[in-house]
């Protein structure tokens, strides 16, 4: 099939509809609404068959979301920042219940202050809930993961939600030639659902997401989906060896770009990943021996996977497009979990955080990010944090505030009360 | 089960709920959960939310032959929408055979129906869900320890208004916010008046769209007097006009009980130790007489 030119939330639109999806609770959010609203007009043209229902919250959508996949059909919905971080409590529950279906985010920066374009604060915030994520860095990894994600929730072994995630603006609104699998092939990757024992029906009471009495029983159930979750891995490298097989495209656990000769390593997730591919064709072509390592499944974490990919790594620049306040990048807290007590680990792990509300990280930043971590491993010393920044940005900020403040002082009430009573405030 | 039931010995004299739950001994609610259960039957799925009767199904145990979900506090009805919404799709994909549907059945408490979950079902009500929506309503969040919630009667002592005038505010109109959405049929019930309870929960259930039902639920724990007193409780509730029954059907609301000899509401105020304070030596009487006005003015509309 010829590609097409698809924004990211068609693409996740498209998925849906491959996937054959059978109900989809919605509740619209930029930047993720065009998603909805794209299987709402095929809906209502006939293009597709199946149910769509707009909830008055995301804590509802994820309820029914759950519900509906705990009763035996097949679900999608999406949403993004806000709307995860309001349905945070059903995306831990109806991960406890073991209700497979799928989640498009399309990550948006976290208020305050509240913004719309991209970073992993809202896809990162729900790493422990039991979804399992999927990382996707252009709009054809958007078709591809969604469909993927399906095989992988709907595994007997595995029966957990799965998210797929889109970095908002840079893949959401942003056109890029997909070739959409044919719609034949794709349900012959995907089979119906097939829910087993678990559903509801009449003849077939079952009692589902029950309270238990007592650590005992509670520890057995969290343990239970933490190894479903880990079983994730292998499943996952089985369904990727088969969707290549069938469509022709690498979709590994990992993107592993020119890392077998690297020395220095960029780590990191998402569409900003294609700006660091671009900059490794460049540091190579001048002569520097640097690579980027791209986790596309990022829960379960692939420790052993990512572990191999940076045997003979000197060093890792991990730029995290999120921040733990307080501690720093969550990527680069779990890679220094992941690596530490192995003998071949790299030496320096440098951290850095960018591109945070959508900030764009330019190829001199990544060029100086590699040169800062092949220093470090030259010097043995890793080197702080960095918040990446330029000085022309903290310009532009103060010279924002300095208007500001002539704009205030020049009409602001306050300011005028303030100097009839020579500058004491009234009581 | 089609039977229609007019009289006493009409009532259902099969017990479908088993028995051994973790709740109080006397709870008001339970009492009427068996009751709802016997006319509804084994071919529904509970949706509940977070409160008392969350404890009926832990794990491995329930006492329902029929299905159950658990969802939280905020959200049964949006789980109610998920299952039916996916029952109908099995049924229309000739994937699940009629036989198999179930009658979907919300079951929260009233902090749940009155407080966190109120958007969930105003949006339940907007979709004209098809499904039973049953609040069992013992006037405060009880799990936690009865703290006082939006269906608190004024002036009782719940764990967060112990003060000498008790809860400050007034029991909020649930019944006609419901109504307000014009659903298919709303009403009220209790335990203690079993044959009215089973009209109207037998008339719930052979109609379509969103049913709704407030169950005054006496909670010896929460309440704070003999278990022994439920059943008497709730009759009084109902002799006093504290409780009006009633229901909603075609844009009317109708009372199904009309108390022609109220007695005074101190009856059965002075039952329960969460009004004791009302009639302590140096208490102002006006907060009884304020209770008794309201009641008053409320059945005056009505006869
Ligand atoms: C989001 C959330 N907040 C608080 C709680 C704690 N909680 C559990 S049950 C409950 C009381 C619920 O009150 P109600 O709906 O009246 O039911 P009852 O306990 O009286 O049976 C509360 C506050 C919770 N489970 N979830
Ligand atoms: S606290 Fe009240 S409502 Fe809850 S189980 Fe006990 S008696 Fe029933
Ligand atoms: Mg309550």
């Amino acid at each position: 099939m010829a590609a097409t030119l698809l924004t990211g939330n068609v693409a996740a639109a498209w998925g849906a509809r491959l996937a054959r999806v059978d109900y989809i609770p919605a509740f619209p959010i930029t930047p993720q609404t065009e998603i909805i609203e794209t299987l709402g007009g095929w809906l209502d043209g006939g293009d597709m068959e199946g149910r769509m229902v707009t909830l008055e919250s995301e804590h509802s959508m994820l309820t029914a979301a759950g519900a509906a996949a705990a009763t035996g059909v097949r679900v999608f919905s999406a949403t993004s920042s806000q709307g995860l971080l309001h349905a945070m409590e059903m995306i831990y529950t109806v991960a406890g219940w073991r209700a497979p279906f799928v989640l498009v985010n399309v990550s948006r920066g976290l208020s305050a202050p509240i913004t719309l374009e991209a970073d992993h604060n809202d896809v990162l915030a729900a790493r422990d809930s039991g979804f399992l994520q999927i990382h996707c860095a252009d709009c054809q990894e958007v078709v591809d993961g969604i469909l993927m994600a399906y095989r992988l929730a709907e595994d007997p072994t595995v029966r957990l939600p799965v998210m797929v995630n889109l970095d908002g603006f840079y893949l959401s609104f942003t056109r890029e030639p997909v070739n959409l699998p044919d719609p034949a092939a794709a349900s012959e990757f995907l089979p119906p659902f097939d829910p087993g024992m678990i559903r509801f029906a009449a003849s077939a009471p079952a009692s589902q997401a029950v309270a238990v009495l007592g650590g005992s029983p509670y520890s057995y159930f969290r343990y239970e989906t933490h190894l479903a979750a880990q079983r994730a891995v292998t499943v996952y490298s089985g369904i990727a060896a088969e969707f290549r097989a069938r469509f022709g495209r690498d979709r590994g656990v990992v993107e592993a770009y020119r890392c077998d000769d690297a020395e220095v390593v960029f780590y990191m997730i998402g569409s900003f990943a294609t700006k660091a591919r671009e900059a490794v064709d460049r540091l190579r072509d001048a002569g520097h021996r640097v690579g980027l390592l791209r986790p596309r499944l990022l829960r379960p974490y692939p420790a052993d996977i990512i572990a191999d990919a940076l045997q003979g790594v000197q060093g890792v620049a991990v730029i995290d497009q999120n921040l733990s306040m307080g501690q720093g990048g969550v990527l680069h807290t779990e890679l220094c979990a992941a690596l530490y007590g192995r003998p071949q680990a790299p030496v320096v792990l440098a951290s850095f955080i960018g591109g945070l509300g959508g900030r764009e990280i330019a190829p001199e930043e990544f060029y100086q990010m590699a040169a800062v971590t092949r220093e470090a491993v030259a010097t043995g010393r890793t080197p702080p944090p960095r918040l990446l920044y330029t000085e022309d940005e903290l310009r532009e900020i103060r010279k924002l505030q300095s208007i500001a403040l002539v704009e205030r002082d020049e009409t602001s009430p306050i300011r005028e009360r303030q100097q009839h009573t020579g500058g004491r405030d009234e009581a | 089960m089609s039977d229609i039931i007019r009289r006493m010995k009409d009532l259902p004299s099969t017990h479908l709920l088993g028995t051994g739950t973790p709740m109080c001994s006397g709870c008001g609610a339970l009492e009427a959960l068996h009751q709802i259960y016997d006319v509804l039957g084994e071919k529904t799925v509970f949706v509940n939310a977070a409160g008392c009767m969350t404890l009926l199904s832990a794990y491995p145990f329930t006492p329902f032959r029929g299905s159950w979900l658990y969802t939280a506090m905020a959200s049964a009805p949006a789980g109610a929408q998920g299952v039916r919404d996916a029952l109908d799709i099995l049924l229309q994909q000739g994937r699940l055979p009629s036989a198999d549907d179930l009658q979907v059945v919300v079951l929260t408490g009233d902090g749940s129906a009155y407080g966190m979950g109120m958007s969930a079902t105003s949006g339940a009500l907007d979709r004209d869900l098809d499904f039973i929506y049953i609040c069992y309503d013992n006037e405060g969040y009880g799990n936690t320890g009865q703290q006082y919630s939006s269906a608190t009667p004024h002036g009782a002592a719940t764990a967060t208004s112990r003060g000498s005038r008790g809860y400050p505010g007034y029991k909020k109109d649930l019944f006609s916010i419901w109504a307000a959405h014009r659903p298919s049929y709303v009403a009220t019930v209790i335990g203690s008046e079993p044959l009215d309870l089973a009209k109207k929960i037998e008339k719930a259930r052979d109609m379509k769209g969103p049913r709704m039902i407030i169950a005054l639920s006496p909670c010896p724990t929460g309440w704070d007097y003999d278990p022994r007193d439920s059943v008497e409780i709730g009759k009084l509730a109902v002799k006093t006009g504290v409780w009006p029954l009633k229901e909603y059907v075609n844009g009317q609301v109708v009372h199904t009980r009309i108390p022609r000899e109220r007695p005074p509401v101190q009856d059965y105020l002075r039952r329960q130790g969460r009004f004791s304070h009302l009639f302590q030596a140096g208490q102002e009487p006006s907060l009884v007489d304020d209770i008794q006005q309201r009641v008053d003015d409320y059945w005056k509309e009505v006869v």
